[in-house]
């Protein structure tokens, strides 16, 4: 028995800010809707109930990018498409987080060499926090993905983070 | 009606304007001269005997070692939907049309069949034909301020567009097949 134990009223609890503001978006990440081509189709089979996103507590959909947490870049970036993508994302409210979800988001994929039209890479428009490779990539890798940019999301801390304000420049996105 | 009656029949009517028959091979065509294309148009959509109403594919060739740019139109015959009889085609068709690659310009048949609107401009946007006398020429699923016309066989591909870098394989130009 530590030295705090049996010191508190009953009804109290006791956590971190930290931890309860990084609990609450781990389990409230609102996706945008936004499927691009072929990888929405599992994005979809995601969304409903045999691998029901909602256990995570990402299964909100949102039509409008205000209301969203979380961009899953489903399916090829054209550069015309590119310039929209980076409207949606700068209407999104902070904190944002990016998913690159197949393997054209991640590099262009099979468009990478014949590709007139295709971004290579999404992470050439907006900064991506999570890749997840695949042709389109099963649920259970999208659930993958989900669960690594929840423990991304647990690691931050509100604290003064030096690494991170001295890259601050380098980190903002490109200009479309 | 066969192809090669159809073929005939355009002989016999527009003569000189049709420059080429060939019959050989699965997808029969006459090449037409650009400058009569209207017309003859117009015949094949009108004529009692042909009533090609219903344009199936416009679709664009790049001809690179002939310095030429082609557009070849699928025409297809289907019976009105009134009709009890199934919708079959009882006869089918095609026509190219042939034009320069330094200045392609090509009559437009938006008013004969609706099809050709969008067709056209996506035949204007990939390939760079020029179709006179479009109601609406622009391009259809590039960005209008794209450079350049993507499916030509010289295309060069974009290092570039509005700061996001683009790149090939081995930083060519363009892809090597």
């Amino acid at each position: 028995m530590s030295w705090i134990d049996n010191r508190i009223e009953d009804g109290v609890i006791i956590t971190s800010l930290d931890w309860a503001i990084n609990w609450a978006r781990t389990s409230s990440l609102w996706p945008v809707t936004f499927g691009l081509a072929c990888c929405a189709i599992e994005m979809m089979a995601t969304g409903a109930s045999r691998f029901d996103i909602d256990r995570f507590g990402a299964g909100a959909f949102r039509p409008t990018p205000r209301q969203a947490d979380l961009m899953i870049v489903a399916g090829t970036v054209t550069y015309k498409m590119a310039s929209r993508l980076k409207r949606l994302y700068n209407q999104m409210p902070d904190p944002k987080y990016v998913m690159a979800m197949g393997a054209c988001t991640v590099g262009g994929g099979p468009y990478f060499k014949h590709g007139y039209h295709v971004v290579k890479g999404v992470d050439l428009v907006v900064p991506v926090d999570v890749y997840i490779p695949g042709c389109p990539p099963r649920p259970e890798s999208l659930l993958e993905g989900l669960m690594r940019l929840q423990d991304k999301i647990r690691h931050q801390t509100r604290a003064k983070d030096k690494v991170a304000l001295a890259n601050r420049d380098k980190l903002a996105p490109l200009t479309v | 009606m066969t192809p090669e009656e159809i073929s005939n029949l355009l002989r016999r009517t527009f003569g000189d304007a049709i420059e080429e028959v060939v019959l050989a091979g699965a997808h029969p065509y006459v090449v037409v001269q650009a400058d009569r294309w209207p017309e003859v148009a117009q015949f094949l959509r009108r004529d009692r005997r042909l009533k090609f109403n219903l344009l199936r594919c416009i679709s664009s060739l790049d001809l690179l070692p002939d310095d030429k740019l082609a557009a070849v139109y699928d025409l297809c015959a289907v019976p009105e939907a009134t009709d009890d009889k199934p919708l079959v085609c009882p006869h089918e068709f095609a026509v190219r049309v042939v034009t320069n690659r330094g200045n392609p310009h090509i009559p437009s048949v938006a008013d004969v069949w609706e099809t050709a609107n969008w067709h056209e401009r996506e035949a204007y946007d990939l390939m760079g034909i020029v179709f006179d006398n479009h109601p609406d020429l622009r391009r259809i699923l590039c960005p209008d301020d794209w450079q350049g016309h993507p499916l030509r066989k010289d295309y060069v591909f974009p290092k570039e567009y509005h700061g996001i870098p683009g790149t090939t394989e081995h930083e060519l130009p363009s892809p090597r097949h």
